[in-house]
This record gives structure tokens, C-alpha cells and sequence, in this order.
């Protein structure tokens, strides 16, 4: 079996599609034959027509801007702290038998209780979005960089020491690179739980630009169709992130592709 | 029998009797095992009560820790916080099994059929990738503030990891597993129950575990919706009466029942899983 195969985006093209735009029409054949509440399900139309509108007053583009700097930020953050906390956790026996219970039980913890907390120490605005998408994401990267490091053969390490390297070397040469496919599957749960964070916290901190600012307006008013349409956005948005960073990641890891 | 032969018999014998090793139970080697993960807790800990007696941080930012002990025996005394805890706990055991159930059989279904998987699996890779908030307004405006509205929250992010590893489990299985059930003339459902699923188990029961942790992670969003019983319910109560000790508690709670869980789950992992491990 070839690696192409393995990787179901490759059935994306068409069949992928008809699923989803079948179930479309069967939202609006309910909707036409008036089966449903039209206050919950709304035309199909209606959706498309609330698009149009954001899209032409300039509010979906400033949303998606605020709310993709914030999680980038955030995850960039998280990111830092995760593959360096990992990284020592992984390599020092000690310091990973001291912190990995506390931290395997902090991570039980979800984000969302702590924003009272996070409320009070960083106040309502962008400091305090930015702190919760940090602890949101941060945990899944620095366990998987934890285990990428745990799980290196001890041939390669012996390899560094037989060629006298550094430690600064070893980590740079041996332990990273091999290290990194593990560090990605964090990096994917990151971005996932980097955007969730995002979203969260525009959700539930004080409004401002963000791309959930439009699923909160849609609730406030109690109009689904503004509703639908910010939820397709989110969904899509953290899609392509998601996407995005497969891309890279293959780049990155071409050489261990090709040795499958 | 000869004198040497019964001599050997009897030393073999006596290797074979084992002595309780009571200088293992108290080594120190394990006493460090068992003492090492709360070393760094208890830091946390002091490093809190110095700040707190120094007046490095207001008691409104964070309060003492004799503050938060007094009122988590208060609210345990009172059964407060076991009300909550059961209440959580009663809506992450029902989602979490309809998540299984629901999650597990779609799983098997985009694993098995190639057509199944080509025209949904990317309808369930954005699905995946949109976070649970999305659904909340959709929910309450489908449902209201609901006992509904927060199973049905739980179930959507619990499903997730469900499906996805099932799914994988199902769809990377050996052909050489396969080959034995068409040389035994297996039917197709033969071939589903007696090959593709027990094969996949440890895949699926990772999933499982990956779905009950979701559950749990999400129970406190769903709560923070409005529901009035719960630990979720117990932390937007304390935040707007200011009583950050309420929450810190109810953090701890959610941590170390999180952690139970979580240790159960693998228990019964390990049950259902023995002639795996086993066999290797």
C-alpha cells in the first residue's frame, strides 16, 4: 500500500463534497416543505445572505484577522513553553519523575474553570484571552514532546556520543529530529485546542473582535442564521489550520515519508 | 535416592520458597517512588502559604490556603460539593456512553466501507476540527438552558477522538488478519465481529480513553452555560460572589477526580485487554 493511500484528503476532491452539499439540500427541502420551526432551521438562503452581509460591511474579515492573530499568538506562546518544557522533561529522569504527575493531573482540569481565575489576574481584555489559549493548548504539546523524547532508541543517542557531541549538539542533531513526529501529533492537538481556546475565549470573556463575537451577536439576537454561518466559518477556519500545519509538516518531515 | 540428588532436590526446593521481601516493601528506592510526584505539589504549596503570609498577593487575587482547606471541608461538610460532583458526574457517565456507542459504530463504519469512508470522512474532518463553543448558541437556541443542552455538548466533543481512533483502528488493520478469515470462508459479519473489532480493540479502547478525558474537559463549558447543579455551576456561583476560594476548590476537585477517571478507565482497559498483552 502506497502512502498516498493512507491518507484520506486524497478522496477529498469530489466524493467528498456530494455528502455534504446532499445534506445541504435536505436542510432546505425541510425548510421548504415546513417540517421544521423556521426560527430553528432557516432558509439555506438566509445563511448565504448573512455571509454577504458580513462579508460586505468588512466584519467577517476584521473578525477572522482579530481572532487568528490572538490564536497565533497564543499558540505560538504555548508552543514555546510546551517543546521546551517537554524537551527537559524528556531528557532529565529526575525533573520528568518531579513534574509529569502534576502536570498529567493539572491537565484533568479543563481550561474553562479557570477563568475566574484567569478573569482576576489578567483582567477581561486581550491579556487574558491570550493566557487562556495558552493553558488551553499548552498541556498536549509539551506530553507528546515529553514522549517523542522518552520514546528515542538509545542507538541514536550512543551515535552522539560516539561522535563526542555536546549536549547541545546531541539535542540539536539527535534528539529534535527525532523527536519531531511526535512533537507534530502535539502540535496538531495544539492547534486544535489553540482554536478551541480562541474561540472559548471569545466566547466567554468580554466581547471584541473575533470570529465568535458573530455566533455571541447571533445568540443575543436569537437569529440562527447568523448563528449557522459563524459556526461554518469557526469550522472551516480551524480546518485549514489544521490543514495548514500538514502541509508544513510534511515538508518538514519529508525525509521520514520517504523512508516508509 | 542418592545423598547428592536429595541434597540438590532440597536446595531447589528452598529456591523455590519465596520469603516476603519486607526489605523491598520499605526500600528506599520505592519510598522515593511513591514520595517523588508530591515533592513538587507540596513546593507549589509552600511557595502559596509564604506569599500569602508575606502579603505578596492580595487575598482577593488568590486566597490562602488555610482559606480554600477551611471551605473545602465546609462544602463537604454540607454535601455541597458532593451534590455537584454527582451532578457532573451524572452528565459526563451519560454522554460519555452515548458518545461510545454512537462514536464506536461510526468508527466501524467508516473502517470498514471505503465508500462510506470517501464521502464522509471529510465532511468529519472539519466536524472534528470545529471547537465545541461553536455549538453552544445552535444548542441553546435549540434547546435553552437544558440538562439536554450540556449532554448534548459533551456527547458532540466526547465523539470526536471516539471516531477518529476507531476508525483508524478499523482501517489499518493487517491483511494478514483478513486473509485467515477468507481462508475460514468468513461471512462479512464474521468477519466484522470475529476479526475486525477484536483486532481494532486497542485502538478503539484508546479512543476511549481519549473521549472520556474530552468529556470531562468539556463538562465545566457546558456547565459554565447555566446549569444550576454542578462543579461548573459551583465555579460561575463563586465567581460572581467574588469567592475565589469556592473556585479554587472546585479546580482541585475537577483535577483529582479527573485523574480517577482517568486511572479506572485504564483499569478496565487492562481487564478487557489481558490476552493482548499476553500474547506479546
Amino acid at each position: 500500500m502506497t502512502v498516498n493511500k493512507q491518507n484520506y484528503f486524497v478522496y477529498l476532491p469530489w466524493r467528498g463534497i456530494v455528502f455534504p452539499v446532499i445534506l445541504i439540500l435536505i436542510w432546505q427541502l425541510i425548510y421548504l416543505a415546513k417540517i421544521a420551526n423556521p426560527v430553528f432551521l432557516p432558509s439555506v438562503f438566509a445563511v448565504i445572505e448573512q455571509g454577504h452581509r458580513l462579508i460586505d460591511n468588512g466584519q467577517l474579515w476584521e473578525g477572522l484577522k482579530a481572532s487568528l492573530y490572538r490564536d497565533l499568538v497564543g499558540l505560538s506562546i504555548a508552543i514555546f513553553l510546551g517543546v521546551s518544557i517537554g524537551i527537559a522533561l524528556g531528557v532529565s529522569r529526575l525533573a520528568g519523575k518531579v513534574f509529569l504527575p502534576t502536570f498529567n493531573t493539572i491537565k484533568q482540569v479543563s481550561p474553562f474553570a479557570l477563568i475566574p481565575l484567569l478573569s482576576f489576574w489578567f483582567g477581561l481584555h486581550e491579556p487574558a484571552k491570550i493566557a487562556f489559549i495558552v493553558v488551553s493548548s499548552v498541556f498536549p504539546i509539551m506530553i507528546n514532546t515529553y514522549e517523542g523524547v522518552r520514546g528515542i532508541a538509545f542507538d541514536y543517542v550512543e551515535v552522539g556520543r560516539v561522535y563526542k557531541m555536546t549536549t547541545f549538539q546531541l539535542l540539536r542533531k539527535i534528539i529534535l529530529p527525532a523527536a519531531t513526529p511526535s512533537i507534530f501529533r502535539g502540535l496538531h492537538l495544539g492547534v486544535f485546542f489553540s482554536w478551541l481556546g480562541t474561540v472559548g475565549a471569545e466566547y466567554f470573556f468580554t466581547a471584541g473582535a473575533g470570529l465568535g463575537n458573530i455566533i455571541v451577536d447571533g445568540r443575543n439576537s436569537s437569529r440562527m442564521d447568523l448563528v449557522l454561518f459563524g459556526v461554518f466559518v469557526i469550522g472551516i477556519t480551524g480546518y485549514l489550520l489544521n490543514i495548514g500545519l500538514s502541509y508544513a509538516e510534511k515538508r518538514l518531515l519529508h525525509w521520514q515519508i520517504q523512508k516508509q | 535416592m542418592s545423598e547428592t540428588l536429595k541434597q540438590e532436590y532440597q536446595r531447589d526446593t528452598l529456591k523455590r520458597v519465596k520469603l516476603p521481601n519486607f526489605a523491598g516493601i520499605f526500600s528506599i528506592k520505592k519510598l522515593m517512588n511513591l514520595t517523588i510526584p508530591f515533592i513538587f505539589p507540596l513546593v507549589l504549596l509552600g511557595l502559596w502559604q509564604l506569599a500569602s503570609d508575606k502579603g505578596w498577593i492580595a487575598e482577593q487575587i488568590l486566597p490562602a490556603p488555610a482559606v480554600v482547606y477551611q471551605s473545602f471541608l465546609d462544602l463537604i461538610d454540607s454535601g455541597v460539593l458532593l451534590e455537584h460532583l454527582i451532578g457532573s458526574l451524572t452528565r459526563v457517565g451519560i454522554a460519555f456512553v452515548i458518545a461510545s456507542i454512537l462514536g464506536v459504530g461510526l468508527g466501524i463504519f467508516l473502517g470498514i466501507s471505503r465508500r462510506a469512508e470517501a464521502y464522509i470522512a471529510p465532511l468529519f474532518e472539519v466536524y472534528a476540527q470545529t471547537p465545541v463553543i461553536a455549538w453552544i448558541p445552535i444548542g441553546l437556541l435549540l434547546f435553552g438552558i437544558s440538562e439536554k443542552l450540556a449532554v448534548a455538548l459533551i456527547t458532540i466533543a466526547a465523539i470526536v477522538p471516539i471516531i477518529m481512533n476507531t476508525y483508524k483502528g478499523v482501517r489499518y488493520i493487517s491483511k494478514n488478519y483478513l486473509e485467515i478469515g477468507n481462508v475460514y470462508a468468513f461471512t462479512r459479519w464474521q468477519t466484522i465481529f470475529l476479526i475486525v473489532i477484536p483486532a481494532a480493540l486497542p485502538s478503539i479502547f484508546n479512543g476511549l480513553r481519549y473521549g472520556l478525558t474530552q468529556a470531562w474537559l468539556t463538562l465545566v463549558a457546558a456547565e459554565l452555560v447555566g446549569i444550576d447543579r454542578g462543579i461548573g455551576a459551583m465555579i460561575v456561583e463563586a465567581r460572581n460572589l467574588f469567592q475565589l476560594d469556592i473556585v479554587l476548590v472546585a479546580i482541585i476537585t475537577l483535577g483529582i477526580v479527573g485523574l480517577v477517571l482517568d486511572k479506572l478507565f485504564v483499569l478496565v482497559e487492562r481487564r478487557f485487554l489481558h490476552w493482548q498483552r499476553r500474547g506479546l
